[in-house]
């Protein structure tokens, strides 16, 4: 399958109403396994039909290699039927009045299959996704993970070159969703098949794509592979929506003693007019002193109060308050500090995320940063 | 990018078949006697399009082959938009020109002045449209959507925007063109040019709007006496309709099943049944009156002729009606707030008052607005009570076949009945929508009712007891009233009444020598064509509503559903002023028939469509889509078989109008198409009642029949969720093994 490229494309439900897509530029290659990723109403699920062919667009325009798929200017549009995509619905679809096998054979009967090579595939994708022995049930019968099963073989079973997945995995319980994950990135490395997958959960992002693509309010934020995405954000929104729990963020411009220390530590570092307009650091990166003695000199660091401490099994957040605002520092030694305790954290100039008024990553702030360390 | 080739292709041919191989006007015989095939393709009355163009002098239909030509050229034009946009065109300059033709030209030359002296005058006119020009304009029609499929209208679905245009092009056929001919009747003279004195003497007419009663001066106009009288029944049956409901859902009334039976009763009984009952207990030689006038003396009264009649028989009509719309309502209201409503320390009286009424009164108001409409609509039990005393409904009627046969009077009557049940209609869709109050959510709702307040209780009881009896008593009488002599003065029981109408006799072979079998069978035939025609036009019209995006789908939806509050008895006129002359020229056929049943009877199917489409999941036809099949096939693999109880509902409840079905249908018979309806009126007409009777009763056996066969036959839709149970124990086996 060709590469599917999406040029500035745009989508407006009727005029008046804000743009669920904007100017969105996205080159989705052979073979990648791309998730979308962003809070609900984000735009990411309309990109995806989008690209099935379910939903017009309102301008721009979609390239499936060299030949265009979707194109209001140029009046050119091909219906989902004929684009070769298998889409995945968060709500499975699977037909009720059908059984499994009819369901699955659904796409290789239109295709006017004959029937020895229909019933041999058939079998093989329900044998690969362990459906097999529920051939003969109705959709009804069988358990959410089952059904979700049987979703994936109906797509897989007519070999699509794109297998497009909606949350495929949001109605499952936590042990299921895992085994999931894992056989979808083993359908990825058998079939070859280029897959794009929406999620607003970031952890399934994170553990199967290999770029993902951040949407916020219709807009891509930032494209990349999940460490670019967690270690270098292209901004704050990518920078506060991955990550758990959230990263620590301090404004420069506010009045409060953390913000102007912080403010402080950077102008020394990067000079007074480097338009800092706040600073992000990752909870794993605060660590924690009991005295300003076992800072390292070059890290910045603040007086603060424990607050709590959270096992989460294996590891633990702690909260820390200075004057009232709240960080997160998370750790994977047992901590031995009490609630209530006054310490210093602190933070490696490397860990630092500078992002400018405009919320957007500083350029050029990393490399200062990481030449002063 | 030519897949769009073939079916463009296949239209061409039935363009060119159109001209060539179909006679192009209406033929006398009827098409499908065959009886055209002798003098075909040469003389006049039979021949072909290009025949007629060659040899007749219809130079004027040239232009349809020249229309037809040019898209054929089209067909070879490379870039995909242009050849949407130029056969989108031709589409619809085809449809304009045969249509203008049509109206423009006919039987003997131009039917409009000003084209008259444009073009001078034709030597010859034309006939009505035949099987050629018909197949030609929806070859346009199809041409017209090919066109916009292509340039990527509703997503260059070609057979979704075939659907919409032509179902947009049957309803302005069917619909929108009898309504306005027959406003363009009303102004015109018998020659056709523009007269508007019929109109003008009509509307100031006062046996329309005369106040006369309110002012103490004789009786009052036709118009308030049908106002009035609508109102009356929307009220009587509302309140009937509640203290039903209440009786079902709120008290320890032992026969709640009964009830729940009765409302089946108005959709198998034909209209003007219960006015015949009734005149059977009430008339002058009724049981009761004769009865009452034995044991007191009473003199025998006509009081049942006139208003009061109708009332109590629209209110014994509709109050089924009201009861299934208020049951609805009344089980809508959540227990849950009677509940918060007690434990605040409201008494029960409080709590009905206070909460469980207000809540009710938008369901209330639609239950009176029904009423009211079938009380405007209705024509059977003003027929067959009326006496001098009509209303709109029969009025329109009289005025058309009776001695003063005034189209324009007919016309009057018929917008005034129109804009009172539109008013309706509209005060029901825009004042009422989004006020329902119904709190029946998602979450599980427990709690019981409140029961009803003592004394209310008692009343509602004191109305619901009395009047079950009553209808009980009504339709007792149309069971009995077959085997009974001659009512008042012979009550002796008897089977002449069946024999007369039903009797068969064996002479070598069956011969249906009972007078009922003829417009029997005619009905039967025409119901059941009409019934599948209008299933399949009322789900494709919900389809597309609830599945397709486009502009103007509101304007779509709002029209289609306004042809719902057409009074039948408005139809009926419109169609014969529509009908009757060239271009489209159907009386007396049985296709006129099937027209109206398929055309009237689709907001039902519309309705029910939509509401069992809406529970399907939009995601259940997009998987189609992407595996590769077209909507079409999506429809019909994926949408039909899960929309099985919708398709039932529709087919039984079209089925069943058109056997029940008498205002529009009286309008419309002939004597080769009779309906059973319509002979049963006559039979009243004629005073024979107890034929009457005995055809009505077995009508309502037949229909029953019927409905049971129609759910056995298309079953109940399969998701196998019984087998959830069985399905279980198999697989714990697997997994133990």
């Amino acid at each position: 399958m060709p590469d599917i490229v999406l040029s500035n494309v745009q989508k407006s439900y009727g005029a008046g109403s804000p743009n669920a897509v904007s100017d969105l530029d996205l080159h989705i290659r052979d073979g990648e396994f791309m998730c979308l990723l962003g809070p609900s109403g984000c735009g990411k699920t309309t990109t995806l039909r989008m690209i099935a062919g379910l939903e017009n667009l309102t301008d721009g325009e979609i390239r499936v290699g060299e030949k265009i798929v979707d194109s209001p200017a140029r009046g050119a549009f091909i219906g989902p039927e004929k684009r070769g995509m298998g889409l995945v619905f968060q709500s499975y679809a699977l037909w009720p009045h059908l059984t499994i096998e009819r369901n699955t054979d659904f796409g290789l009967r239109l295709r006017k299959v004959p029937k020895a090579e229909r019933e041999a595939r058939v079998t093989e994708v329900m044998k690969a996704l362990d459906i097999e022995k529920y051939r003969h049930r109705y959709p009804s019968q069988l358990s959410g993970g089952q059904q979700q099963r049987v979703a994936l073989a109906r797509m897989l079973a007519v070999n699509p070159g794109v297998l497009l997945l909606d949350e495929p995995l949001s109605n499952l319980d936590a042990r299921l969703r895992l085994e999931m994950r894992a056989e979808l990135k083993r359908i990825h490395a058998a079939f070859g098949t280029t897959i794009v997958f929406v999620t607003h959960d970031q952890w399934e992002a994170m553990t199967l794509a290999t770029s993902i693509a951040v949407m916020n309010e219709g807009r891509l934020q930032q494209l990349g592979t999940p460490n670019d995405i967690y270690d270098r954000p292209a901004n704050r929104f990518v920078a506060e929506f991955v990550g758990s729990p959230p990263i620590n963020i301090l404004e420069t411009a506010t009045g409060h003693a953390l913000d102007r220390a912080a403010s402080h530590w950077l102008a020394g570092r990067l000079g007074e007019s480097a338009g800092v307009g706040s600073v992000g650091f990752r909870p794993e990166a605060l660590q924690i002193a009991r005295s300003e003695a076992a800072v390292p000199g070059d890290s910045f660091r603040h007086a603060a109060e424990v607050t709590g401490i959270l096992p989460t099994g294996g590891s633990w957040i702690i909260e820390l308050k200075v004057d009232g605002r709240a960080l997160f520092a998370t750790t994977t030694e047992c901590p031995v500090l009490k609630g209530g305790e006054r310490v210093f954290v602190h933070a490696r100039p490397t860990a630092m995320h500078v992002f400018d008024a405009a919320g957007l990553r500083l350029a050029g702030a990393d490399d200062t940063l990481a030449r002063a360390a | 990018m030519r897949h769009g080739n073939r079916r463009l292709d296949v239209v061409l041919i039935l363009g060119a078949v159109a001209l060539t191989l179909l006679p192009w006007y209406r033929i006398d015989g009827g098409f499908y006697g065959f009886g055209w095939l002798a003098g075909f393709p040469l003389s006049t009355e039979v021949a072909p399009g290009l025949v007629q163009i060659a040899a007749h002098g219809r130079w004027w239909l040239a232009g349809v082959v020249l229309l037809l030509l040019l898209a054929g050229a089209a067909r070879g034009m490379a870039d995909p938009m242009r050849r949407g946009a130029a056969l989108a065109w031709l589409g619809a300059l085809g449809v304009l020109f045969l249509s203008l033709q049509g109206l423009a030209i006919g039987f003997s030359g131009w039917t409009w002045t000003i084209s008259e002296s444009l073009f001078g005058a034709l030597s010859d006119g034309q006939p009505s449209m035949g099987a050629g020009a018909v197949l030609s304009a929806v070859v346009f029609v199809l041409l017209f959507s090919f066109g916009l499929a292509e340039r990527g209208v509703m997503k260059g679905d070609a057979f979704v925007v075939s659907a919409i245009s032509l179902l947009v092009f049957l309803v302005a056929v069917f619909v929108f063109y009898p309504i306005g001919s027959m406003f363009a009747g009303s102004v015109q003279d018998f020659d056709g040019s523009f007269n508007p004195d019929g109109f003008i003497r009509n509307m100031q007419d006062p046996g329309i709007w005369s106040l006369g009663c309110v002012i103490g001066g004789g009786r009052c106009g036709v118009a308030w006496r049908t106002l009035w009288l609508a109102i009356m029944t929307g009220l009587g049956s509302t309140l009937l309709g509640l203290a039903f409901a209440l009786v079902a859902t709120r008290t320890r009334f032992p026969y709640k099943k009964g009830l729940r039976l009765l409302t089946i009763l108005p959709i198998i009984t034909p209209p003007f049944v219960i006015g015949l009952a009734l005149t059977l207990l009430f008339g002058r030689a009724g049981v009761i009156t004769q009865g009452l006038s034995e044991l007191f003396g009473i003199e025998p009264g006509r009081w049942l002729y006139g208003l009061t009649g109708i009332w109590i028989a629209q209110v014994l009509s509709f109050t089924p009606i009201a009861f299934l719309v208020l049951i609805g309502v009344v089980e809508g209201v959540s227990p849950s707030m009677e509940e918060a409503s007690t434990t605040l320390r409201a008494d029960r009286w409080r709590t009905f008052r206070r909460v469980s009424l207000p809540l009710m009164k938008p369901g209330l108001a639609n239950a009176f607005l029904i009423g009211f409409i079938e009380s405007m609509a209705d024509f059977g039990n003003p027929l067959v009570l009326g006496g001098s005393h009509g209303v709109l409904s029969t009025e329109i009627f009289f005025a058309v076949v009776g001695s003063q046969n005034d189209p324009s009077r007919a016309a009057v009557l018929a917008m005034v009945l129109l804009v009172f049940t539109l008013s309706a209609f509209l005060a029901q869709r825009f004042w009422l929508s989004g006020k329902n109050f119904a709190t029946v959510t998602g979450k599980g709702d427990s709690g019981a009712h409140i029961a009803l307040p003592r004394g209310l209780s008692i009343g509602v009881h004191a109305i619901v007891i009395p009047w079950g009896l009553f209808t009980l008593v009504v339709y007792g009488m149309i069971l009995v009233g077959g085997f009974v002599k001659t009512w008042g003065l012979d009550n002796s029981l008897t089977l002449d009444h069946y024999a007369k109408a039903f009797s068969i006799s064996f002479d070598g072979s069956i011969a249906w020598t009972g007078v009922a079998w003829n417009s029997f069978w005619t009905t039967m035939e025409i119901a059941l064509i009409s019934a599948p025609l209008t299933a399949i036009v009322g789900l494709l019209t919900a389809y597309i509503i609830v599945r397709q995006k486009f502009t103007g789908k509101n304007v779509f939806e709002f029209a289609l559903m306004m042809s719902f509050a057409i009074p039948g008895t408005v139809i009926g006129v419109s169609y014969i002023m529509a009908f009757n002359l060239p271009p489209l020229e159907m009386t007396g056929s049985a296709l006129i028939l099937i027209a109206c049943f398929v055309f009237r009877n689709m907001p039902v199917g519309v309705r029910g469509g939509i509401a069992a489409m809406s529970q399907l999941d939009k995601s259940l036809d997009e998987a189609s889509l992407t595996l590769r099949a077209g909507s079409f096939r999506t429809i019909r693999k994926v949408i039909l078989p899960l929309l099985r109880p919708a398709i039932t509902a529709a087919l039984v409840y079209s089925f069943v109008r058109a056997i029940t079905s008498i205002s529009a249908v009286i309008f419309l018979v002939s004597a080769e198409y009779n309906m059973a309806t319509s002979y049963i009126v006559g039979l009243v007409e004629n005073g024979e009642y107890g034929v009457a009777i005995a055809y009505s009763s077995m009508l309502i056996v037949v229909m029953i029949t019927v409905i049971t066969g129609f759910q056995l036959l298309v079953g109940d839709r399969r998701l196998r969720r019984e087998n959830r149970v069985a399905g279980l124990a198999p697989s714990r086996q697997e997994k133990t093994a």
